[in-house]
């Protein structure tokens, strides 16, 4: 579990109950909060602009008051999951319970049992925000829908029936602001290497019938550092099914090559019959375009006469700071200092995230901190300076620290003020050009206008 | 009689002190009718997320310019928070605040062993901490459902924190489970200032009116202007320091009877700053009622006649030339109680027919007692009934099938979130942020061209109309608004 306990300004994650954000994506999906009344608008308001097809206000919630809390809540449950079905049409619903209804201790899954005797897709899950954060209640609540859902439907998706299928474990949905744009890229990068890809979340992923064929897949992929790991051992030890590990999202072309590279290779040494040669024009083509606009713009990032930034600062999850970093070094020329790793990554995965992060360059050292008291991060760097033009990758809350330090700034973790985000990939090779185009865009902005304020 | 009592660390809920209910179904007359004799609340069979006393008692204290927030519970209670940073920064230049600082949010992040080994030494060490990292001239402890339920003493922690850092150390109870109303949470916000931030008059002064109020443009400058008085606005935008002052204003008006009650009548009753016996001033009569009751109580009448003559003089015709090009128009109203009251009042002065209204809950009295606070009566005396009038809580479903069944001309919102909601129907729909838009004779000019403006531009609602997705069955959709509120109430 995270081991992070003291205080926290400008939190870039939330609890557990957060994790309500991996059902919304789920086409159809609905969650039923077991909690407070204020948790399903501290979690709306947190992602913003997020409430898919039955999240936010439309999501059914038991609104805990003082007599569920002395009484227990199971009954007023009973009585909303009911009228859910009058209400809303939805294909599948996860129960989740807030911190009122963890410490009463009300049994959901029993509840949920009850409906689901009925022949009724339900799920529960018991995510009080004291327990976990979001990032882990991702896996908790993907979990409990395979363990209460998808192994209703085992017996008709037999376990790895489908050698050259994969399951995809990498953006946490919502929590990734590019989650949607990045699955849809990592879906055709995948089917273009020769592979049939369940994404199980947004729209390209077909729903809960797809969820109920994750048994089918022959192996599964994790894009992550460390979040998401706890369902790709689940799922290896449920059916089988081995996993190939990246560590990062991979962003630019260094590191998208070598994440198919990788992913072919571990396909192959499964048995997958994949066209080899096809999967390398696939990716020779991709990585020809790539390079088509990075030849052009060389140019204009060695020759722009009125300053770009030099050096950057990232405050942002494991996956994306070791990615961004790498990424910017070497597919960009903007060199990477203070790196802040906001998410609460647990102790145990710090050695492996700090090695990463010092492969990045054998020239530097890149000082890296596990900081997910952001406030704090905040006021270290407004201790540090470096000569030339700086860049600040991070939440809204950091473009106050940009203009404090008059660096350039884009916004790429949550919270989210001063971005919206609908379909944009940052992974991949077409997600690489994308974090450029969106850097030296807000460069560019700055130029020709009165002072920068 | 009166429930302020600043004696105690927490203030008594809306349901129990002035009678508050979330659930009714029939029209406005009835209700203020049943208000003054026995309301009864409806509760409902189903439900949907609603939003809690936190966020209230947040944004009373966020925006107050010099001061820090602690939210004690785990991090998932202070999620959302960072708009009233967004929201500070954005409309500082409104109000005179040229250069916004960054808002200081904090969470005690409670774990789990927290909750059974209690969370308070972590409290006290984080007042510590936010004090020094911060500097800030209060610091506001927000309590949770978990801090709530384990039962830490926060009202001690902050007392003895406030003694070593020397700072007012404010504990506002606002646990979500403690109430159904969570305008609660103004009242927690503003009893905890109340007893610790504003202190007793030396003088009083008759150039200070209290607003209180949220983060609205600055109309009260210019309204007070020629009362030869100033605003003092409550508590967006304050200081500590105005804030202690408080006491020493004239009068006290609210931008909102609900937002402000409590603070209100614990103004008069501890304070001695008079409230003012008006809602505020939406729709003709109603403005001018306020302003003369303004006059009135500073010993200016005849100025409140001189600018109710200006105001007429430049103002009637233009809301006359609205009247003509809205009539036959009908509307439908969702927002909080009181200014859903407003936007009612708005649609009756410009002939625009309030088919009914979706409002978030219903106080039966406010804390002043005073019936001339009461803009729902007021509403209906000055332009009539209105039908299919819902105290919804907020519950998107009942809002839904409302709309679906009356299909307005256009929807006036104050929530996020719901205008979607006449948009999938290709509904025209209007939400505006800044709550003084509407006062006064120019809110009544500005909302009817903002109006007609939205019902002119109808292009998006109706070609999102074609596509939009609605989650909500079909069954629901034609059954009657109020099927999953249990009966028994006074309600028809």
């Amino acid at each position: 579990m995270s081991n992070f306990t003291g205080i926290i300004e400008q939190e870039r994650y939330t609890c557990a109950i957060g994790a309500l954000q991996t059902v919304v994506a789920i086409p159809k999906a609905v969650p039923i909060l077991h909690s407070g009344p204020g948790c399903g608008e501290m979690i709306a308001g947190f992602f913003e602009r997020s409430t898919g097809y039955a999240g936010g206000s439309t999501s059914p919630c038991t609104n805990f008051s003082e007599k569920e809390v002395v009484f227990g809540g199971i009954d007023r449950l009973r009585q909303i999951v009911k009228n859910t079905y009058r209400v809303l049409d939805t294909d599948l619903q996860v129960i989740m319970s807030g911190c009122t209804g963890g410490i009463v201790g009300d049994d959901i899954e029993s509840l949920a049992q009850e409906f689901a005797d009925e022949g009724k897709p339900i799920v529960a899950v018991d995510t009080p925000g004291f327990k976990a954060n979001n990032l882990e209640g991702h896996s908790i609540v993907v979990n409990a829908i395979i363990d209460q859902y998808v192994s209703l439907f085992e017996e008709e998706n037999e376990s790895r029936s489908e050698i050259g299928t994969v399951n995809l474990l990498a953006s946490i949905p919502y929590q990734d602001p590019f989650w949607k744009g990045n699955l849809r890229e990592y879906k055709r990068l995948l089917e273009g290497i020769g592979l049939k890809v369940n994404v199980l979340f947004g729209p390209e992923s077909g729903g809960v019938t797809e969820w109920q064929r994750i048994p089918r897949a022959g192996f599964n992929i994790l894009i992550s550092p460390w979040y998401g790991k706890p369902i790709a051992d689940h799922l290896k030890v449920k059916y089988g099914q081995p996993y190939v590990w990246f560590h990062r999202p991979p962003i630019g072309a260094n590191q998208t090559e070598e994440f198919l590279n990788q992913v072919l290779e571990f396909a192959l040494n499964q048995g997958v019959q994949i066209n080899v040669d096809a999967a390398a024009a696939f990716i020779q083509h991709e990585s020809d375009s790539y390079y088509e606009e990075i030849d052009s713009l060389a140019s204009f990032l060695l020759e722009f006469r009125y300053g770009l930034p030099n050096h950057v600062h990232i405050l942002h999850d494991a996956g994306y700071t070791a990615s961004l970093a790498r990424f910017l070094l070497h597919e960009v020329g903007i060199v990477p200092k203070e790196l802040f790793i906001t998410d609460n990554t647990p102790d145990r995965f710090h050695a492996e995230i700090r090695a990463d992060i010092a492969s990045i360059s054998e020239k530097r050292d890149i000082p890296v901190f596990f900081e997910p008291d952001a406030g704090k991060a905040q006021d270290m760097l407004r201790g540090i300076n470096h000569s030339g033009r700086g860049l600040i990758i991070g939440a809204g809350w950091d473009r106050d620290l940009a203009q404090e330090k008059g660096c350039d700034f884009l916004s790429a973790a949550l919270s989210s003020s001063y971005r919206l985000h609908l379909t944009t990939n940052y992974v991949g090779f077409t997600g690489g050009l994308r974090v450029i185009e969106d850097i030296y865009n807000g460069v560019l902005s700055t130029y020709g206008q009165e002072a920068r304020s | 009689m009166s429930k302020v009592n600043l004696a105690l660390p927490s203030v008594q809920i809306r349901e129990i002190r002035i009678n508050s209910i979330t659930g009714y179904y029939g029209d406005a007359e009835s209700l203020v009718a049943e208000s003054s004799c026995g309301l009864k609340d409806r509760n409902r069979s189903f439900s949907q997320c609603l939003g809690c006393s936190i966020t209230k008692a947040a944004c009373m204290t966020i925006l107050i310019q010099d001061g820090a927030v602690i939210t004690h519970g785990p991090i998932g209670c202070s999620s959302c928070l960072t708009e009233y940073a967004f929201t500070y920064k954005v409309n500082g230049g409104e109000r005179g605040v040229e250069h916004p600082t960054q808002r200081k949010i904090f969470s005690t992040n409670l774990q789990e062993r927290d909750t059974v080994y209690g969370g308070a030494q972590k409290l006290s060490h984080a007042i510590r901490e936010v004090y020094e990292r911060t500097h800030a001239n209060a610091i506001f402890v927000l309590t949770t459902c978990a801090a709530g339920i384990i039962g830490d003493d926060v009202e001690s922690v902050c007392n003895e924190a406030e003694e070593e850092i020397g700072v007012p150390v404010v504990a506002i109870f606002c646990e979500g489970f403690k109430s159904k109303i969570w305008t609660t949470g103004f009242d927690a916000a503003y009893h905890g200032i109340a007893r610790k931030l504003i202190a007793p008059a030396e003088r009083r002064r008759e150039d200070m009116i209290n607003v209180i109020n949220f983060w609205g443009s600055d109309m009260f400058s210019e309204w007070f202007a020629p009362f030869g008085a100033k605003p003092n606005y409550i508590t967006p935008y304050s200081t500590t320091n105005t804030l202690r002052h408080s006491s020493e204003a004239a009068l006290t008006v609210q931008a909102c009877s609900t937002l402000g009650s409590y603070l209100g009548a614990a103004l008069e009753q501890e304070f001695g700053v008079p409230e003012l016996p008006s809602a505020p001033p939406y729709g003709i009569e109603q403005t001018d009622r306020w302003f003369r009751a303004i006059g009135k109580a500073l010993g200016k009448e005849e100025i409140a006649e001189r600018v109710i003559a200006e105001k007429r003089k430049e103002y009637l015709p233009k809301i006359e030339a609205l009247r003509e090009k809205l009539a036959g128009k009908t509307a439908y109203v969702t927002a909080g109680a009181a200014h859903g009251h407003a936007l009612l009042d708005i649609l009756g002065e410009l002939g625009i027919e309030a088919r009914g209204a979706s409002i978030f809950h219903h106080d039966a009295k406010f804390d002043s007692e005073r019936p001339e606070n009461d803009q729902l009566a007021q509403r209906v005396r000055d332009y009539g009934n209105v039908q299919n009038f819902n105290v919804c809580n907020k519950q998107e479903f009942e809002l839904d099938n409302a709309l679906h069944r009356i299909r307005p001309d256009v929807l006036l919102a104050r929530h996020g979130g719901m205008t979607t909601w006449g948009a999938k129907f290709g509904i025209p729909s209007l939400l505006i942020g800044d709550e003084h838009y509407g006062m006064g004779y120019e809110g009544i000019v500005k909302y009817g061209e903002r109006i007609l403006e939205v019902m002119e531009n109808d292009e998006f609602v109706k070609n999102l109309e074609k596509h939009a997705v609605n989650p909500y069955t079909r069954w629901w959709l034609e059954q009657e608004p109020d099927y999953f509120l249990q009966k028994g109430g006074a309600g028809k």
